[in-house]
């Protein structure tokens, strides 16, 4: 292998200017939109903070208390804008602390440009005050990366991360810039990167496969859709709207899909998956076309892959080829971007309506209801329940929140109770998982959206995984609405415990501090709610604040979340108790 | 398809960065495939390297990976072959002492009947070159092994399909 090339732009003839690499970075971004950044200062960016300082009036630095912290709001601010979220860190520590950020954002197509510093060239690879190798640790958890240790090379490198991170199936990128590349002075010019060779961000759609997969649905008695965030990220809900509704085929939702139409659209027949409703999950293994858009089968959508709609004809539109074939067979693959193959595939279908199929969802809905959801929703028994919160927070709120959820039980909660109205409103860790994404995504989205209402739910885990970033909250007056579910427990765990591990709590239970103290000490309004005849009162309370509000609600200790798929278990066999 | 393991050659047309044999490999480590050999060179188009890699896989998981090996922005193609669909070449080399060149007789028959050809001699050791299939290789390896090998190595498979891989028209459309 020999010398990195990024040579992918078009070079036109333009006016240089001799500037330094680090003002050429501050510029690139300017140059790529870039209005908010979020990151954490040190030795080997440094440069680069000073060329911000002098650009503070064109691009806004969040400082962050982690940089973790950074690039969960860099993903927060991408996930309800679409656009590319921005982090910068030092060398060494400051890195390798994004790396959780970007592992979440391979694995949820969250576009984000990382930028971090490195020490001098010469002293790569001599083990340096702070060096590490981050090109070579990210290089698994990213969609692409590299190293630039030349001034001149900053402007083509930026160019092309910005395309990469945002084009095709999104992704995050870091650039790992040395600091004599930050010194140094060369003649810049910037040109945006339409085009890099060797790289296909929308496969062509195979011939044929559009009508496949229209005489497919066409002919189906009993189809489902699953649906993924590939159409959010896809820009086609309304195309996707389009072709359920000409169908008439009901629809359930992945969780990153959520929000994708609304909760309440009369095709929606709710969340698939681990714990997902119960009517699309048992149904999986009644259909006979299930039709995936912009959804990846991932095993906690799956369940025991062997049983997983063995019965259907499966057609897939997605984005990414080597998700086709990945987990489950696809009959018809319909390669492309969303929003183009979803709107050449309606004029092929039929209209139809499917009600005799509709029936059996809405009769399994009435046994979760009875069984479950009247119980989250509507408790009479003494402790306050997840669900009564969320339902506060839907009343309040009308349904026009952003909702942006940690990890845990209280993100199932949230996601299956949640109503929304608008696109680009569930915002949540899907494929890593991560406990601490809550808090500091939701800064990211209200920066990114100041005109919504930003609901963070955490429990009282994941909270403290990144409860620092209040101090973010603080400082950058991001009027977020904190919710802290408070079981005393790792809850999800302590469920799992209780069900398969005969009920041997190891290192679940939580001594858990006075959040609403912590909370005041950041300066945040703070209230906590231990009876549910205060809950609706708080919960309104919060959604009137202007500012910055955390709301602590106690809820019962050894709650569960039903229904569920235990791991290894048929989607149809979700249980309800 | 087989759903027996069997060798396959990979063939990844990329381009000529730095980085992307970590990316490569780590397709590989992550899903716990061990490489058979793994050879990287330059290829018959300017600025375009070719990845030869030879694993012991079913067919259905061979493409699997191609598509995750595809999916790297920086790879232009990638192929899969098994053997009957290749030429291909392993080369090795083995350190000798001198003296059993001039005291062996049988020695200089194997070299002749085995097609290996001498590198270089000095007054300490000469040098045989042997290149053809793995087995060839090995069974010269296991021939001159009784009268002492001071060093011995191997290289990895190189392959040219008998396929026509038209990466130079794919260039082409994605330059246009």
């Amino acid at each position: 292998m020999e010398t990195q090339t990024i040579k992918n732009t078009d070079k036109a003839t333009k006016t240089t200017e001799y500037i330094s690499g680090s003002e050429a970075i501050v510029r690139c971004l300017i140059e790529e939109g870039v209005k908010i950044l979020y990151g954490y200062p040190g030795g080997a960016i440094m440069p680069v903070y000073d060329e911000l300082y002098k650009y503070q009036d064109k691009i806004h630095h969040v400082l962050t208390r982690h940089e973790q912290g950074a690039t969960h709001s860099a993903q927060g601010y991408a996930r309800i804008s679409g656009e590319v979220g921005v982090a910068m860190a030092t060398s060494g520590p400051g890195a390798t602390n994004l790396i959780t950020g970007i592992a979440d954002a391979q694995i949820d197509s969250t576009p984000m440009v990382c930028i971090t510093g490195q020490v001098f060239s010469h002293l790569l690879g001599s083990d340096a005050f702070q060096e590490t190798d981050i090109v070579g640790i990210s290089t698994p958890v990213t969609k692409w990366n590299c190293q630039v240790t030349k001034a001149e090379d900053i402007p083509e490198a930026i160019a092309k991360a910005f395309y990469i991170a945002r084009s095709g199936r999104p992704g995050p990128v870091l650039i790992d810039i040395t600091k004599d590349a930050q010194i140094e002075k060369f003649d810049f010019s910037y040109e945006k990167c339409t085009k890099v060779r060797s790289y296909v961000p929308i496969p062509k759609t195979v011939e044929g496969s559009l009508e496949a997969a229209a005489k497919l649905i066409n002919e189906a008695k009993k189809p489902l859709v699953v649906w993924g965030q590939g159409v959010i990220l896809g820009k086609a809900e309304e195309a996707f709207k389009a072709v359920i509704e000409k169908a008439g085929i009901p629809a359930a939702w992945t969780i990153l899909g959520a929000s994708a139409i609304p909760t309440k659209h009369p095709l929606n027949v709710g969340m698939v998956g681990m714990h997902g409703n119960y009517a699309p999950n048992v149904l999986t293994n009644e259909c006979d076309v299930l039709i995936a858009i912009g959804m990846r089968f991932d095993d906690r959508v799956t369940g025991k892959l062997d049983e997983y709609a063995t019965q259907a004809k499966v057609i897939h539109f997605e984005i990414d080829p080597a998700e086709v074939n990945k987990n489950v067979k696809a009959d018809v693959a319909v390669l492309g971007d969303a929003k183009a193959t979803l709107e050449a595939v309606l004029p092929l279908i039929n209209s139809n309506s499917h009600s005799e199929w509709h029936q059996k969802f809405k009769d399994l809905y009435a046994i979760e209801y009875e069984k479950v959801i009247k119980d989250d929703l509507h408790p009479t028994k003494e402790g306050l329940t997840m669900g009564e919160v969320l339902k506060e927070i839907n009343i309040q709120s009308k349904g026009n929140a952003a909702i942006v959820s940690d990890v845990g039980q209280h993100q199932m909660i949230a996601c299956r109770y949640a109503e929304f109205n608008k696109t680009k409103s569930n915002i949540t860790s899907g494929g890593l998982g991560t406990m601490g994404f809550g808090l500091p995504a939701a800064i990211g989205a209200k920066m990114a959206a100041p005109e919504r209402e930003v609901v963070s739910i955490s429990g009282d885990g994941g909270y403290q995984m990144t409860i620092q970033e209040l101090g973010t909250i603080f400082q950058q007056k991001a009027a977020v609405k904190v919710v802290v579910l408070n079981n005393d427990f790792l809850g999800m765990v302590r469920q799992w415990q209780q069900l398969f591990f005969e009920k041997r709590y190891a290192s679940t239970e939580m001594i858990n501090p006075n959040f609403v103290a912590i909370a005041e000490g950041y300066y945040i309004k703070a209230r906590k709610v231990t009876k549910r005849e205060d809950l609706a009162e708080a919960v309104k309370e919060m959604m009137e604040s202007k500012e910055a509000y955390f709301l602590e609600v106690c809820v019962e200790k050894e709650g569960n979340v039903f229904p569920m798929i235990p791991t290894g278990a048929s989607v149809s066999d979700v249980r309800l108790e | 398809m087989s759903t027996e393991k069997q060798l396959f050659t990979i063939s990844v047309y990329t381009e000529n960065n730095i980085g992307l044999l970590n990316r490569i490999s780590a397709i590989f480590q992550r899903r716990h495939i061990n490489i058979e050999s793994l050879n990287i060179s330059p290829s018959e188009i300017e600025g375009v390297a070719k990845f030869t890699i030879v694993v012991n896989m079913i067919e259905e998981n061979v493409k699997k990976i191609i598509g995750q090996i595809e999916k790297q922005v920086e790879v232009i193609k990638a192929y899969y072959h098994d053997l009957d669909e290749i030429i291909y070449q392993i080369s090795g080399l083995f350190k000798i002492k001198s003296e059993l060149l001039f005291e062996e007789r049988q020695i200089q028959n194997i070299i002749k009947e085995s097609n290996a050809r001498i590198v270089t001699v000095n007054k300490e050791f000469f040098v045989l070159e042997k290149s053809g299939k793995k087995e060839e290789i090995i069974e010269l390896y296991n021939e001159l092994s009784p009268f002492g090998i001071m060093q011995y190595t191997r290289s990895g498979l190189i392959a040219i399909s008998k396929d026509e891989m038209k990466i130079s028209t794919l260039l082409e459309t994605y330059n246009n």
